[in-house]
C-alpha cells in the first residue's frame, strides 16, 4: 500500500505544526471538528468510563470474597453488578475502538482529510456525553438495579431506582452510535484515495465498515425498546407486564434483537485491530485477505438471526430453539476461520514481540477460548444448565475482556507513537500484557467451573461451597486491576517524556504511516495515490503460490 | 470456615436425575474439542514464535498468503464438528423436554423472593421442594411477579418461571438427598436470597411426609369449592346444556376457538379463559362469561385447574390404553 513517498525533513516534531499544536486552548479542543482530535475526546471520555466500571467491578469481587457478602447489602450490590455492565457495554466496549481509534484511523487509512461530515462526528461526542453524564448522575443519585439489560416486568414495574434516567441515559447515547456509522459508511464509500479499492483496504476498514453497518442497524432497535420501557414505566401502557395486558418475552426479544449483534459491534472492530497488528509484526500480508474481509461481513449480517440463543429456557417453542441453536453455530463458523488465518499469517514471517503484538496473540489465544465455551451455550441440551451461571460470565467476559479490551489496547499500543508522536517504555508495556493475561485469566477461568457447579450469576450471597473458586477470581481481579493501572500511568508519561517516535517505529505498511507522527491537521500533504494491495511487505521471491 | 480453605473446590455438581447423565456425556465431549482446539492454537502460535522469531531487522519474510484448499479444510471441519453438537445437544434437548405421560404433578408459585410449592394432596412448602426418587416429577410454574427461573444443578433442568402464563419442567430423581434449588433469573434485591432445597425421598418416606400435612383437602377439592363459590357451576354444567361448555373431559382435547385456531386445552388455555376470557371463545357460545382477573389469585388459578383437570382428561385415557 506504500505510495510516492513523501520526504519527512528531519526536524524535531514540536517545531512542526501537528494537529495537537495546531491551536491551543478549551476552545480549540471543544468545537474542533478534526476526526482525530474527536478521537482523543472520546478517548478520555471512555477511558473515565472504564475507569468507573472497574471500580464497580472492583466492589463485586472484594465482594464476593465472603459467601454472605464481605462489602455492601444485596441492594447495593445489585446496583453495582447494574452501572458496571450499563456502563462497560455502552459507554465503553461500543465507544471504545469505533469512536477512538476508528475516529483516528479511518480517514488516515483510507487516505483522506477527514471523515465525510465532521460536524456530524463532534455533534455525536457530544450526544455521547450528554447521555454518559445522565447515565452516571443516576447511577450515584440513586442508581439502578436492573442489570444492563433492563428485563421486564421488573424493570417496568417492580424496580425502585433509577431506570428511566439510566434508561433515557443509554437511548441518547444511541443517537451518537448511529450517527458514527453513518459517518464511517459514507467516508468509506466515498472519500478513499485514489486506487485505493475495496479490496486494497486494510482489514481494520473492512470491520468497521461491518460494525457501522450493525450500528445502523441494531442501535435503533435498542432505542425503541427502551423508549417502550420506560412508557410503561411512566404511563403504565401495557407493553410487557402482564399485570396491564403486556408480554412479559416481549422486551427480550427486542433487547436481544439488537444487543447480540451489539456483541459483535464490541468483537468485529477488535479482529480488525489484529489483522493490522499480526501483519505488521510478523511483515507479512495477511494470509487470506478476502476470505477474512467476508467474514466480517457475514458476521455482521447472521448476528441479528441469533438472539433467542439467550431465550432457550424462557419456554420460547423447541422448534425455536432448534432454529435459534443451528444459527448460533454458523455465526461461529467465520470466527474459527478468522482464528486460523491470524495464525497462519504466523507462519513463516519475520516475527518481533513488541507490546502490541503480545496483546494480539493474547487476543488470539482468549478470543479462542471465549468462542469454544460460547459452543457450550449454542448447544441446547447444555444451555438448559448453563444459562444464567457464572459459565456465561465467564464466556463473555473471554469475549469482551479477552477479546474485545485486549484489542483495544493492542491497538492503543500500536497506534499510541501515532497518535502522540511519543513511545512508551515498551519493556512497561510488555509486562503489563502479561500481567493482564495472567490477571484475567485467573479471575474468569474459574468462573467456567462456577457456573458448571450450578452457580447464577447477579448472588449477592452464595452458598460457601463455592468460596475457593469465588477467592481465586476476586484475587486474579487484583492481579488485572494493576495490569490496567499501569499503562495508564506510562501513557501518560510518554506524552511529556517519551522518547520522539518518528512516522513510522513499527516499520509498518498503511497510509496513516506515510505522514508524520503527529499527524498534520490535514493528514497528508497531497493525498497519496494508492497502487499495491494492502500489507505489501517485501517478500522472499520463491514464495509458491496457491 | 477454615474447611472451606482446605478442601479442594469440587469439579463436577452431583448428577442425580435421569438427564443428568446425558448433558454431562455431551459438556465432557465439548470440554474434549476445547482443549483439543485451544491447545492446537496455542502450540502453533508458540511454535511460529520461535521458529520464525526477527532474527535480523532486515529480515524478509516467506509463506503464501492464500491457500484455497487450507481455507475450505479449515471451514468444513468446524462446520462438521458443529454439526455433530447441534445434533446431539438437539437430540438430547427435545428428549429432554417431553415429560413422560405418567409425570405427578407439583405446581410452583414464584414471588420476590421466595417459591412456593403446591402438591395435588394439598399440601403446601415455601422454598422446599420434596419429591420421591425414581419418579417422573413435572412442575408447572407461574410468577406472581416479575420473571424468575427454576433451577435445579443437580438435575441439569432449568426454566423460567414467567407471570401471566404456566411453563413447565419434568425431571425424575435417581438417587435420595438433597440439592440446590436456585433462582436463575435476576429478580430484584433478595434474587440470591430466593433459594431452598429440594428433598429427593423413598416413595414411602415421601407417602409419610405428604400424610403428615395439616392440609385436610386436595387441590382439586379446594378447586371444586372455588367452583361452586364464584358460581361457575351456573353455567358450565356438567351435562353440556348450561350456556357455557361443559368441563368435563375437557382438558387435553383440541377446541377450535371462534378465530379459527384449533388448540389443545392445557393450563395456559384454562387460564386464559379464566382470567381473559374474550381470547379463547368458542365458536357455540355466547361471549358472556366475565373476566375474573384480579379476583382469583394464583394459587386459586391453579386450584381451579386441578379440579378442572380432575373432570377427566383426553391425555389421561389416551395414556391408559
Amino acid at each position: 500500500m506504500s505510495t510516492a513517498t513523501t520526504e519527512l525533513p528531519e526536524i524535531p516534531v514540536e517545531s512542526r505544526l501537528n494537529y495537537l499544536n495546531a491551536n491551543y486552548g478549551i476552545k480549540s479542543w471543544l468545537l474542533t471538528t478534526d476526526h482525530k482530535r474527536i478521537a482523543l475526546l472520546y478517548l478520555v471520555s471512555i477511558t473515565l468510563m472504564f475507569i468507573v466500571g472497574g471500580v464497580a467491578a472492583t466492589m463485586m469481587r472484594i465482594h464476593l470474597i465472603e459467601p454472605q457478602g464481605a462489602l455492601v447489602e444485596p441492594e447495593t450490590y445489585n446496583r453495582l453488578f447494574s452501572i458496571h455492565g450499563i456502563v462497560m457495554v455502552f459507554f465503553f466496549l461500543v465507544p471504545s475502538i469505533p469512536a477512538t481509534l476508528g475516529n483516528f484511523l479511518i480517514p488516515m487509512m483510507i487516505g483522506a482529510r477527514d471523515v465525510a461530515f465532521p460536524k456530524l462526528n463532534l455533534m455525536s461526542w457530544y450526544i455521547y456525553i450528554i447521555g454518559a453524564s445522565l447515565t452516571l448522575y443516576a447511577a450515584i443519585s440513586g442508581g439502578v438495579d436492573t442489570g444492563w439489560t433492563f428485563y421486564t416486568p421488573f424493570s417496568s414495574s417492580y424496580s425502585h431506582s433509577a431506570v428511566i434516567p439510566v434508561a433515557l441515559g443509554v437511548f441518547i447515547a444511541g443517537f451518537s452510535s448511529i450517527l458514527t456509522g453513518l459517518n464511517f459508511i459514507v467516508t468509506i464509500h466515498k472519500m478513499r484515495a485514489p486506487g485505493m479499492t475495496w479490496f486494497r483496504l486494510p482489514l481494520f476498514i473492512w470491520a468497521m465498515y461491518a460494525t457501522s453497518i450493525i450500528f445502523i442497524l441494531g442501535t435503533p432497535v435498542i432505542a425503541i425498546t427502551l423508549f417502550l420501557l420506560g412508557l410503561e414505566r411512566l404511563l403504565h401502557v401495557g407493553i410487557f407486564d402482564p399485570a396491564v395486558g403486556g408480554d412479559p418475552l416481549l422486551f427480550q426479544h427486542l433487547f436481544w434483537f439488537y444487543s447480540h449483534p451489539a456483541v459483535y459491534i464490541m468483537i468485529l472492530p477488535g479482529m480488525g485491530v489484529i489483522s493490522e497488528l499480526i501483519t505488521a509484526f510478523s511483515r507479512k500480508r495477511i494470509f487470506g485477505y478476502s476470505v477474512v474481509a467476508f467474514s466480517s461481513m457475514s458476521i455482521a449480517v447472521i448476528s441479528f438471526l441469533v438472539w433467542g440463543h439467550h431465550m432457550f429456557v424462557t419456554g420460547q417453542s423447541v422448534y425455536a430453539g432448534l432454529v435459534f441453536s443451528v444459527l448460533s453455530f454458523l455465526v461461529a463458523i467465520p470466527s474459527a476461520v478468522k482464528v486460523f488465518n491470524w495464525t497462519a499469517t504466523l507462519y513463516k514471517g519475520s516475527i518481533s514481540y513488541q507490546a502490541p503484538m503480545l496483546y494480539a496473540l493474547g487476543f488470539i489465544g482468549l478470543f479462542t477460548m471465549g468462542g469454544l465455551t460460547g459452543l457450550f451455550l449454542a448447544s441446547l441440551a447444555t444451555d438448559v444448565h448453563l444459562n444464567g451461571t457464572y459459565f456465561v460470565v465467564a464466556h463473555f467476559h473471554y469475549i469482551m475482556v479477552g477479546g474485545a479490551v485486549m484489542a483495544y489496547m493492542g491497538g492503543l499500543h500500536f497506534w499510541w507513537p501515532k497518535i502522540t508522536g511519543r513511545l512508551y517504555p515498551d519493556a512497561w508495556a510488555r509486562f503489563s500484557a502479561f500481567v493482564i493475561f495472567i490477571g484475567f485469566n485467573l479471575t474468569f477461568f474459574p468462573q467456567f467451573v462456577l457456573g458448571y457447579l450450578g452457580m447464577p450469576r447477579r448472588y449477592a450471597v452464595y452458598p460457601p461451597e463455592f468460596q475457593v473458586l469465588n477467592v481465586m477470581s476476586s484475587a486474579g481481579a487484583s492481579i488485572l486491576a494493576v495490569g490496567y493501572v499501569i499503562p495508564l500511568i506510562y501513557f501518560i508519561w510518554s506524552i511529556r517524556y517519551g522518547p520522539l517516535a518518528g512516522p513510522n517505529p513499527w516499520g509498518a505498511k498503511g497510509l496513516e504511516w506515510q505522514t508524520p507522527s503527529p499527524p498534520p491537521t490535514e493528514n497528508f500533504e497531497e493525498i497519496p495515490i494508492v497502487t499495491e494491495e494492502a500489507y505489501n511487505y517485501p517478500q522472499l521471491p520463491e514464495v509458491a503460490r496457491g | 470456615m477454615a474447611a472451606a480453605w482446605v478442601a479442594l473446590p469440587r469439579l463436577h455438581p452431583p448428577a442425580a436425575s435421569t438427564i443428568a447423565q446425558g448433558v454431562d456425556r455431551l459438556y465432557f465431549f465439548l470440554t474434549l474439542i476445547t482443549l483439543f482446539f485451544t491447545a492446537l492454537i496455542f502450540f502453533t502460535i508458540f511454535y511460529f514464535m520461535i521458529r520464525y522469531r526477527r532474527r535480523s531487522e532486515d529480515e524478509i519474510a516467506g509463506g503464501p498468503h492464500e491457500h484455497l484448499p487450507l481455507e475450505l479444510t479449515w471451514t468444513i471441519i468446524p462446520t462438521i464438528i458443529c454439526v455433530v453438537i447441534f445434533v446431539w445437544a438437539s437430540f438430547l434437548y427435545v428428549r429432554n423436554s417431553r415429560p413422560p405421560r405418567a409425570s405427578m404433578e407439583i405446581f410452583v408459585i414464584g414471588k420476590q423472593w421466595m417459591w412456593q410449592v403446591e402438591h395435588p394432596e394439598g399440601v403446601r412448602e415455601i422454598n422446599e421442594l420434596h419429591v420421591p426418587v425414581n419418579t417422573p416429577v413435572r412442575v408447572i410454574m407461574t410468577s406472581q411477579d416479575v420473571i424468575h427461573d427454576f433451577y435445579i444443578p443437580a438435575f441439569r433442568v432449568k426454566k423460567d418461571v414467567l407471570p401471566g402464563r404456566y411453563t413447565s419442567l419434568w425431571f425424575e430423581a435417581t438417587e435420595t438427598g438433597t440439592f440446590h434449588l436456585y433462582c436463575g433469573q435476576y429478580c430484584g434485591t433478595d434474587h440470591s436470597k430466593m433459594i431452598g432445597w429440594v428433598y429427593v425421598m423413598n416413595p414411602t418416606d415421601y407417602a409419610t411426609w405428604l400424610a403428615g400435612g395439616t392440609e385436610t383437602e386436595s387441590m382439586s377439592q379446594a378447586g371444586e369449592k372455588l367452583f361452586l363459590q364464584y358460581g361457575c357451576a351456573t353455567c358450565h354444567l356438567a351435562d353440556g346444556t348450561g350456556r357455557g361448555p361443559s368441563l368435563v373431559g375437557l382438558f387435553g382435547k383440541s377446541e377450535k376457538l371462534q378465530n379459527g385456531q384449533s388448540k389443545i386445552v392445557d393450563e395456559t388455555l384454562l387460564r386464559n379463559a379464566i382470567s381473559v376470557p374474550n381470547s379463547v371463545e368458542l365458536p357455540s357460545y355466547a361471549p358472556i362469561m366475565p373476566s375474573f382477573q384480579g379476583q382469583i389469585n394464583e394459587e386459586q388459578l391453579l386450584q381451579l385447574i386441578s379440579y378442572i383437570k380432575s373432570l377427566g382428561s383426553e391425555e389421561r385415557k389416551t395414556s391408559g390404553k
